[in-house]
């Protein structure tokens, strides 16, 4: 309601449209700390607040609420915190990089190409160790991030919304087949990448969250430096490099942030779609078109919609769960449609 | 010419698929088995006849609805996999598997699945008309919904059923019954020669249509029927033997090529779109044996090379 209503005061004094700014980022710090507590609060088992807030304050191993707060719902909301941020920076970037606001991890097969690459390393290199494999899945997801922008900026023109989607839908499709052959053939592989990968959030251990953090890290700064040249680079390639922007450098710099992201998404999750196409929209309109501003709000807002997903498939359907994954796949996907339909972009 | 050549292939290949597998026949065994009692009997006539039919039938039904789609939006990408009604047939199906069980109604579910996906589709990418590339995203987005909701009635279904429906939604020829030789069997010889009837009247829509309706084309009413019957086609070939990938979009331009003419060579299509899948059955019954891979995955694996190097041709002539 007021961010209408500061919206259309706004247009009158450039100084009411930095108010209206901060009260949209304020409004989104609250619903980010609701779909928090949410997340520690609803489930099979529902917990007052107070009670959660108990729990991380003085925690008592005896109190069995306590337990299911520490043990169970804070490690999922953690991964759900940094999965969320991780998706949310890199459809950021990715549809930065390529101008397309159809772009995501997920649907570009950048997940398929990190599940693929962790399968093949246990089926031929045998590798087990969750340590190990993450280095797999980064440079999977690494190589089909580079090989789907190659195939969208074939021949003239920049990559359009419509190429890199549709090359993204056929190398998906290859790389799970490919994954699947695989599991179907080896049996031992199976065993390995079905506890490695689990795509959801449920059952995730604070310990396997670890190992992973540094390359959230170095990703996060990454593409907050990069944020700087996508600014450039959203007025088109001439123009950016008239401002001094050295545009291979740009992109492979967004390139690696957004292979460490989604390398260690996929690493705690498994490949889940959707939240990288969904939280670039989010964000511009909360913080406008900037995109450093946008890279925080991505990393503020791909937790929002995931936590609120997974809140959310929590009690859809009592007494079972709904997987993250489907949920965000049954929200996604007519926000897909949606923004097809709003696509202004001009086809030969 | 190119129709009996292909046809000819066709059987050679079924005959093949009878014979090999774990238990290898040789044709005269096959022939005592068909038509006396032989030792194979078994295995010919519970086994594999039933697989090698309803893929030859499911087959012919991808491969005529992704040529009569292809030729309607004049566009090699426009099949039923990507636009999405595969993907409607396959919730309608399992919907049906999990609610009511399976059987007879299964058909009826993913025929009013992909309907429903259709229709969707063709809604929401109406914008004062059709451009193909917005029918193309909003399929594939309408597809990835669909896929979705498959997931999620999988984890609701009792498990017996769920594990009937997970080896359906592979896209497998196994433990393929007569039962669904008579669905894919009945639904292409009902559609099959519906589709042919309108063969010639696109064929004069590929001309244009000024040119179409000068011909005599009653153009609305052409686009109309031929959308349905090719949806019907999808539905019924889903039903049977579960969301085979890319059958349908590979089968068309194949099928043209070797025609050699203009116009959508609907029968070469059909043939096609069969001996894919039954060479992709037999494939999966005998590259890695005694392990049976599905049908679907060396389709996948086949179609989505093609479905990139099609995108390369068209980004290369900049019509995409």
């Amino acid at each position: 309601m007021t961010a209408t209503a500061s919206r259309g005061r706004s247009l009158s004094s450039p100084r009411r449209l930095g108010a209206g700014r901060i009260g949209r980022v304020l409004g989104l710090a609250a619903v980010a700390l609701l779909v928090v507590v949410a997340a520690l609060a609803v489930g099979a088992r529902p917990i007052p607040p107070g009670t959660v807030l108990d729990a991380l304050v003085q925690p008592d191993r005896a109190v069995s609420d306590h337990l299911v707060v520490l043990d169970l719902r804070l490690p999922r909301m953690l991964a759900g915190i940094l999965v969320g941020a991780s998706l949310g920076v890199s459809g950021v970037l990715m549809q930065g990089i390529t101008r397309n606001p159809l772009a995501d991890p997920g649907l570009l097969g950048v997940n398929a190409g990190a599940s693929l690459a962790v399968v093949l390393a246990i089926w031929v290199g045998g590798v087990t160790g969750p340590g190990e494999l993450v280095w797999f899945a980064f440079a999977g997801a690494g190589g089909v991030a580079a090989l789907v922008y190659a195939l969208g900026s074939l021949g003239r023109g920049a990559a359009t919304p419509v190429r890199l989607a549709l090359a993204g839908a056929a190398l998906t499709a290859l790389l799970l087949a490919l994954v699947s052959a695989v599991l179907l053939v080896s049996q031992e592989t199976l065993q390995v990448y079905r506890f490695w990968v689990v795509g959801s959030l449920a059952g995730t251990e604070r310990a396997s969250l670890l190992p992973i953090l540094p390359a959230f890290a170095a990703g996060l700064v990454l593409a907050l430096w990069a944020g700087t040249a996508l600014n450039a680079v959203a007025l088109g390639d001439d123009t950016a490099r008239a401002l001094g922007v050295r545009l291979g450098l740009a992109r492979a710099g967004t390139l690696l942030a957004v292979t460490l992201l989604c390398g260690a998404a996929v690493a705690v999750a498994g490949p889940i779609s959707f939240v990288g196409l969904v939280v670039p929209h989010l964000a511009r309109g909360v913080v406008g078109p900037d995109q450093r501003l946008g890279v925080l709000a991505g990393a503020v807002l791909g937790p929002v919609v995931l936590l609120g997903a997974d809140v959310l498939g929590r009690v859809i359907l009592p007494p079972g769960e709904v997987q993250v994954g489907i949920m965000t796949g049954l929200v996604g996907g007519p926000a897909f449609v949606w923004v097809v339909r709003h696509l202004r972009i001009m086809q030969p | 010419m190119a129709s009996a050549g292909l046809a000819l292939a066709l059987v050679a290949l079924m005959g093949a698929s009878l014979c090999l597998g774990d238990y290898s026949l040789n044709l005269g065994q096959v022939w005592q088995a068909v038509f006396g009692d032989g030792d194979g009997a078994f295995v010919v006539t519970t086994l594999r006849a039933p697989r090698i039919l309803t893929g030859a039938f499911a087959g012919a039904c991808f491969g005529l609805s992704g040529a009569m789609l292809q030729s309607l939006a004049r566009n090699p990408l426009a099949s039923p996999d990507l636009l999405g009604f595969t993907q409607g047939a396959g919730l309608g199906a399992v919907a049906t598997i999990v609610l009511v069980g399976s059987g007879d109604w299964v058909t009826a579910g993913a025929v009013g699945g992909g309907l429903l996906a259709a229709a969707l589709v063709g809604l929401l990418s109406w914008r004062g008309g059709f451009r193909i590339w917005r029918v193309v995203l909003v399929g594939i987005g309408v597809g990835f919904t669909f896929w979705a909701g498959i997931d999620l009635l999988m984890t609701r279904g009792d498990i017996f059923e769920a594990a009937a429906a997970t080896q359906w939604l592979t896209g497998s020829l196994n433990s393929r019954l007569w039962s669904h030789v008579a669905v894919s069997g009945i639904g292409l010889a009902v559609l099959g020669p519906v589709a042919l009837g309108l063969g010639r009247s696109l064929d004069h829509l590929g001309l244009g249509e000024d040119t179409a309706a000068g011909l005599g084309v009653r153009v609305g009413a052409v686009r109309i029927a031929t959308a349905i019957t090719a949806v019907l086609l999808a539905a019924v070939a889903v039903s049977a033997c579960g969301p085979v990938a890319f059958v349908a979009l590979v089968a068309g331009p194949l099928g043209r090529r070797i025609a050699g003419g203009p116009g959508p060579a609907l029968g070469p299509a059909a043939l096609i779109g069969a001996a894919l899948l039954v060479a992709a059955d037999l494939s999966g019954r005998t590259v890695v044996a005694p392990m049976q891979l599905p049908a679907g995955l060396f389709t996948a694996l086949l179609g989505a090379p093609y479905l990139l190097w099609l995108l390369a041709i068209q980004i290369r002539k900049g019509t995409l």
